[in-house]
């Protein structure tokens, strides 16, 4: 009776699906290695990569929550903006460092709340929801600014963000200790497993009596709180609250999950494969920067790796 | 017997939606360690019964007792842990997840919400040995198996966490022969262990396999019950549908005439690998097998849209392979087995669906309605408006949709893919009526069907397809359903 494929044949694409990530992470790191030694294969320059994925990289960790939901957040761009601005307001009305970051990731995990809670109890579609909620916040920074950066007074909060040529920024160790933690939620917590239950087959959750509605309000509030605290990194790294900043930063953090093998489906994806998505990203900008190459020649090449990457989800998933 | 406190006991439950009276009046009872059969048509409320014992919906009126104990779920989870477990048609397993977290899936063992995996691969392990699945690697994910396979780890599922009723839907309308033999097994297993079971069922030879007892269910009510025995198939199909069923395959002399549809050698990229076959005009052929032989790829090749490695095709004057919109322009229709996916755009109107591939550059839709009215009335399909969803009729009122398409279109060769799978047997009967009219008007049907008995009463001549292989066609008085099984299973050479 052939009740399966043979295990060794599941195992082995399963192997390729987590590895995959990694070995074009590794190709397109040798490849500006070989052409540009002197300039890309510094310490500082693996520091400044690293620092330029941690806002990036932070953000897609909770888009990656949403997109093994089955679900998809368009706010993240807005919500980092509404962070930073709102992380600076707090620190010129005299909070301290610590609340004003805690404001940060608060605005956002509430905006989560609203987009969750219209999604699950009008059953909205979430690609509409969040792309109002986008507006909302965006134009919500810009009115809380008055359309000018704010620059408050520098605390330790300015320092996230800074090159430290003996370790790597704080932001980055966040971001690896907040990737680790997630990742050991989705394996090893039934929150985290229920995610990937209503994100492969939503009704066979609901069936089965998973609360399906507070799940996902769950998962998009930690999305978007996520967003808050790389708008926290932003401000960091700006050393300003900016409302104009990360506008369209939210397609870049799809593309980071999607690179990192999530099926916008829904039911998959990992943590690791995100980052290292975030990563490739990064590696390209750079490269194309160190090689002189101009603005136009990045975007290009980021879209092609995008298409690449969602062409061989597509052949993996075919060749079965 | 009826003095003993019945497992479960539902008693003059009613239930209406808004206008709709889904249920008028249904008793039934069941035992422990007894298998209580329940017919009725598509509509008769089976599924909204089911609904309400699953705890999705509350009855407005009547008594459900468990053990004799007062039973209201207030959600699907509540009736899941009073040990109420459904099968239903289309399996509710997460696909991307792994055997072992499907079957704990909402039970999942462990404290202050972790996982504990080591106690989820042990529930799992008992659960797979249970349904006979003991050499499976549960870490496999459920979308690497079978479909019998992953009907069986659902059993598990609900075996693992103790259930007191089983009820099965329709369990069987997608399995091979083989895998059939096998649940039958285990159904017979579950009962000794003492599971009340309620089995539904359109094919009475299962009932009649399997169940102590049955229950009809007609227009939300529970018409008749009794032991399986007592009754004849004519008795039971009589009460389903309150008339008289006795010809239910209508065959009006026919001529075949000259051949429209004939394919020489032709494989596919799998399967099929080799099928010849010639379609002659008020001819019904069918195509007859196991599931997942390569019938179904055969239309699809046919049809342009699966491509083919190999062979000729020839449909009417035209020869050489073709695209579906070539196919439907040469007069060949195809009705795939897939309804919901495949078969219909279910948010769009019946009128849009029936006039779907006749649409000209500029579309009137008061014509559109028109058609479909003629279509609506001369099927019998039941619903408010041409103008209403697809996807809010019931199966089979979607599938005469699915037919009407090829008639409105007035094709010359229908290719029809399992064409009465999971629909109730008043629209079966209008449905091999169409077909019986279609070949006497000279139209030519191609009919694939795991339904022997369908099969044999409705066509001309039979193929059997065995491991990608198309058999001999032989005139329908040659063959019986057991030479056509031995073909089938490859244990015996095909008649010459």
């Amino acid at each position: 009776m052939n009740a399966a494929l043979s295990p060794g044949h599941v195992q082995l694409r399963r192997w390729l699906v987590r590895a995959g990530p990694i070995f074009a992470l590794v190709v397109v790191y040798v490849l500006f290695a070989s052409l540009r030694f002197d300039r890309f294969v510094t310490w500082i320059n693996t520091e400044i990569m690293l620092q330029q994925t941690a806002v990036i990289g932070v953000g897609a960790i909770g888009m990656t929550l949403v997109i093994i939901s089955g679900g998809i957040d368009l706010s993240p761009g807005s919500v980092i903006a509404v962070a930073s601005v709102v992380v600076a307001l707090l620190l010129q009305h005299g909070c301290s460092p610590l609340v004003a970051a805690l404001g940060g990731v608060g605005v956002g995990a509430f905006a989560g709340l609203c987009t969750g809670l219209l999604i699950t109890r009008l059953q909205l579609m979430p690609f509409i929801v969040t792309l109002g909620t986008m507006g909302i916040l965006r134009g919500a920074a810009k009115g809380l600014s008055n359309e000018q950066p704010i620059y408050p007074d520098e605390t330790w909060l300015n320092s996230l963000m800074k090159l430290q040529h003996h370790n790597l920024p704080a932001g980055v160790w966040l971001m690896v200790a907040l990737g680790a933690g997630i990742a050991w939620m989705l394996r090893y917590t039934k929150f985290g497993r229920h995610i990937f239950a209503i994100g492969s087959n939503e009704q066979t959750a609901r069936l089965c009596g998973i609360h399906v509605g507070n799940t996902k309000v769950l998962v998009y509030m930690l999305a978007t709180a996520f967003a808050g605290l790389a708008g926290v990194l932003q401000f960091s790294y700006l050393t300003c609250g900016d409302p104009t900043t990360a506008v369209g930063l939210e397609l870049n953090i799809i593309a980071a999950v999607v690179i990192g093998g999530a099926s916008l489906a829904g039911g998959s994806g990992t943590v690791t494969g995100t980052l290292i998505g975030g990563m490739i990203m990064t590696v390209v900008n750079n490269g194309c920067a160190k090689m002189d190459m101009p603005n136009w020649v990045q975007e290009i090449v980021t879209g092609f790796i995008i298409v690449a990457a969602v062409t061989l989800d597509r052949l993996r998933r075919k060749a079965r | 017997m009826s003095e003993r406190v019945a497992r479960l006991r539902m008693q003059h439950v009613k239930k209406a939606f808004g206008p709709t009276v889904a249920l008028a009046d249904v008793s039934l009872h069941a035992h422990a360690g007894e298998v209580l059969g329940l017919v009725g048509e598509n509509g008769a409320g089976k599924s909204t019964l089911m609904k309400i014992l699953a705890g999705v919906h509350a009855p407005d009126a009547g008594e459900i007792q468990l053990e004799g104990e007062p039973f209201t779920p207030c959600d699907p989870l509540a009736a899941r842990q009073a040990g109420i477990a459904m099968i239903y048609q289309e399996l509710a397993l997460a696909p991307h997840l792994s055997v072992a977290e499907n079957i704990v899936l909402g039970v999942e063992p462990g404290r202050g919400g972790m996982m504990d995996w080591r106690a989820t691969q042990a529930l799992a392990r008992r659960a797979l040995e249970t349904v006979g699945l003991g050499e499976l690697d549960s870490s496999l994910p459920v979308s690497a198996l079978s479909l019998a396979a992953r009907q069986l780890v659902e059993i598990g599922r609900a075996v693992v966490v103790g259930c007191r009723v089983l009820v099965l839907d329709e369990p069987t309308s997608s399995l091979a022969q083989s895998d059939i033999a096998r649940l039958f097994k285990l159904v017979a297993q579950l009962k000794q262990s003492g599971i009340a079971i309620i089995y539904i069922s359109h094919f009475l030879e299962e009932i009649r396999a399997l169940c102590d007892r049955v229950t009809v269910l007609r227009d939300g009510r529970s018409v008749c019950e009794g032991d399986t025995k007592q009754f004849t198939d004519e008795q039971i199909v009589g009460q389903m549908v309150g008339r008289d069923v006795s010809e239910l395959y209508p065959r009006s002399p026919r001529t075949p005439g000259e051949v429209v549809l004939s394919i020489r050698n032709v494989q596919g990229e799998i399967k099929p690998q080799r099928a010849s076959l010639e379609l002659r005009r008020g001819e019904v052929l069918g195509l007859a097998g196991l599931i997942g032989t390569g019938r179904t790829e055969l239309l699809r090749l046919i049809f342009g849209l699966d491509h083919a490695v190999a062979g000729e095709i020839q449909v009417g004057l035209y020869s050489g392979f073709g695209s579906p919109g070539e196919r439907w322009k040469q007069g060949v229709g195809l009705v795939s087995e897939d309804r919901k996916l495949e078969g219909l755009a279910l948010d769009l109107s019946i009128a849009e669906n029936i006039t779907l591939t006749t649409l000209r550059a500029r579309v009137y839709p008061a014509q559109q309605v028109e058609h479909a009215r003629r279509w609506i009335e001369r099927l019998g399909i039941r619903c408010h408006s041409p103008e209403q969803p697809v996807g809010q009729l019931s199966g089979g009122n979607q599938q005469k949709v699915a037919i009407a398409r090829l008639l409105c279109h007035d094709v010359d060769v229908l290719l029809l893919d399992e064409p009465t799978r999971g629909i109730d047997l008043g629209a079966k009967a209008t449905i091999y009526q169409q077909i019986d009219a279609l070949a006497c008007a000279g139209k030519a049907v191609l009919v694939v069907s795991s339904y022997l008995p369908e099969l044999l009463g409705i066509c001309d001549r039979i193929a059997v397809m065995c491991r990608g292989i198309l058999g001999e066609a032989h005139p329908v008085s040659e063959i019986d359903g057991h030479r056509i099984m031995l073909e089938a299973t490859g244990t015996s050479a095909p008649f010459l």
